[in-house]
């Protein structure tokens, strides 16, 4: 009976019920550099994804905020990364443009092989996935999401890994704003009209950017589209929605 | 000794040494019961168009399936309420009182205006302590008024408003789909679809959707308007039928009783039910 109540739960950890410095709190050595990634500093917002009949459409704007700040307004968030698959990026950019770097080296190394195959959005999905994960297990994540969109076995594919490592498909997508926002409005739109074209698809993800571009103080009218089909990607860049400001002049004073 | 003295103005924080302290020791106050909430109006041809769902909330469970959201505030004004629903109900029950007070004062039917006022000078004065976001739409004699009323006073007088958990999801609806000077079929379903994207994206929101339409000459209050989320039909049922278990043997028993005593009650005596 004593032996067992001295028994330890576990080494080199918090004791239960005593404080603990948890790694990334202010209590650390000052002559020590940071090593993990604390938070993002040049950030881009929402990216939207929308299978549709044929194919799969993901959007993202083209700003990367420095803060409050609208610092780089012609940024790319939408990388192709074979015929077969695009992958959206929000949070920080820094950390997107070090995992697109290792992306287009692990793309260029399978073409090395000369195998015949290639990445499929599933295979490159769950690769992200891990590496997401694992990162944050670590406490040192990359400060993302991506979205994934491709096309596989005669399907469209479209998929959202988080900095966490939050990982799931479904038939609509948004990070960030978009998923409180533009969310409602894509799967309204998708109950609607099941099967849309591609035409319908492009012209539903640009209301959706255009809501976004008026309630989202962190955002910008210039956005990157690409559509993948069973024929390939098409990145459209840049591409703007006008805005309406119809009401405007109905709006006088706040009472 | 000095006379009663009557009720100090404005919030009193006396209690708040004693909260704070209790917080330490580790006695949790006991949370707000909220209301979650998507609540949008619209300015259309003809007047206002309000709506709300019907679902409150305390954290995570669903306190009130159907619960009421527009409330009146006069014949030609109704207000909706997103926040703490004790909050919500008493500050509109509070200036409802007024209006009226301040119509027979008047002789005048009120204007949206005056209630925008009653409720922000209210609001303001207790700093954010009193969690009413409420959006306020009427008719009056200068024409159909819609205003967003924040717990901290501020006002925004807009043609399309939403507030609540669900706010983003319902304007997202309005920002794509909003045109001024909409006829009153086009105007409900887009206050309906609205809402209902509040229910179908926003935990906090859900149940039904509930209108009401304020014109110059009538108020139509739809409640519900729109059954979104009818509670499915149990398909199976685990009864045992007749004849699952055999009957071996049967035998009728009568219970033997004697009549005690027999009182004839009048039938137009009330029961007492104090």
């Amino acid at each position: 009976m004593e032996a067992s109540l001295q028994m330890e739960f576990w080494r080199n950890g918090p004791q239960p019920g005593a404080l603990y410095n948890f790694p990334g709190s202010q209590i650390w050595n000052q002559n020590e550099p940071t090593k993990r990634t604390l938070y993002p500093s040049v950030t881009g917002t929402s990216v939207l994804g929308l299978k549709f009949n044929d194919g799969v459409v993901i959007a993202g704007d083209k700003l990367g905020s420095y803060g409050s700040m609208a610092r780089f307004r012609d940024l790319s968030r939408v990388l192709k990364v074979n015929d077969q698959v695009v992958v959206g990026a929000s949070g920080d950019y820094a950390d997107y443009q070090f995992l697109s770097e290792i992306i287009e080296q692990r793309v260029i190394e399978e073409e090395c092989l000369n195998d015949g195959f290639g990445y499929t959005p599933s295979s490159l999905f769950s690769w992200l996935t891990r590496v997401m994960y694992n990162r944050r297990s670590n406490i040192n994540p990359l400060w993302n999401t991506y979205v994934v969109a491709g096309w596989e076995n005669n399907a469209p594919f479209l998929g959202y890994v988080d900095k966490i490592g939050t990982a799931y498909q479904a038939p609509t997508i948004s990070s960030g704003y978009g998923a409180y926002i533009a969310q409602p409005l894509l799967r309204d739109a998708l109950e609607k009209k099941p099967n849309m074209n591609v035409k319908d698809a492009i012209e539903t993800i640009d209301r959706c950017m255009k809501v976004l571009y008026y309630r989202d103080a962190r955002s910008l009218n210039k956005y990157e589209l690409a559509i993948v089909t069973k024929d390939g990607v098409e990145i459209r860049s840049p591409v703007t929605s006008q805005p309406n400001w119809e009401i405007a002049h109905l709006i006088k004073g706040y009472e | 000794m000095a006379a009663v003295e009557g009720p100090m103005p404005g919030f009193s924080f006396e209690n708040c040494i004693r909260n704070r302290h209790l917080e330490k020791i580790g006695h949790k106050a006991p949370t707000a019961y909220k209301t979650g909430t998507t609540i949008a109006g619209i300015i259309y041809k003809d007047g206002v168009v309000l709506g709300a769902d019907t679902r409150a909330t305390e954290d995570t469970v669903v306190a009130d399936k159907n619960c009421s959201k527009i409330h009146y505030l006069a014949d030609n004004m109704y207000c909706c309420g997103a926040g703490t629903a004790a909050d919500t109900e008493m500050t509109t029950q509070m200036i409802s009182s007024q209006l009226e007070l301040h119509k027979l004062n008047t002789g005048r039917k009120p204007r949206v205006a005056t209630a925008n006022r009653l409720l922000k000078q209210m609001l303001f004065r207790y700093q954010g302590h009193i969690s009413a976001a409420l959006v306020l739409g009427g008719v009056d004699v200068t024409g159909p008024h819609l205003y967003s009323i924040h717990p901290h006073g501020s006002t925004d007088k807009l043609p399309y408003v939403t507030m609540g958990s669900g706010s983003l999801a319902a304007m997202a609806t309005f920002e794509d789909r909003f045109k001024p000077n909409m006829e009153k079929d086009e105007a409900m379903k887009l206050v309906r679809d609205a809402i209902a994207a509040g229910i179908f994206n926003d935990l906090g929101s859900g149940s039904n959707v509930d209108i009401c339409v304020i014109t110059k000459d009538k108020v139509e209050y739809l409640r519900p308007f729109d059954e979104a989320n009818i509670k499915g039909k149990r398909e199976g049922n685990y009864g045992y039928k007749r004849g699952s278990t055999a009957v071996v043997s049967t035998e009728v028993k009568k219970i033997p009783f004697e009549v005690v005593a027999t009182q004839v009650v009048s039938g137009t005596e009330a029961m007492d039910t104090a």
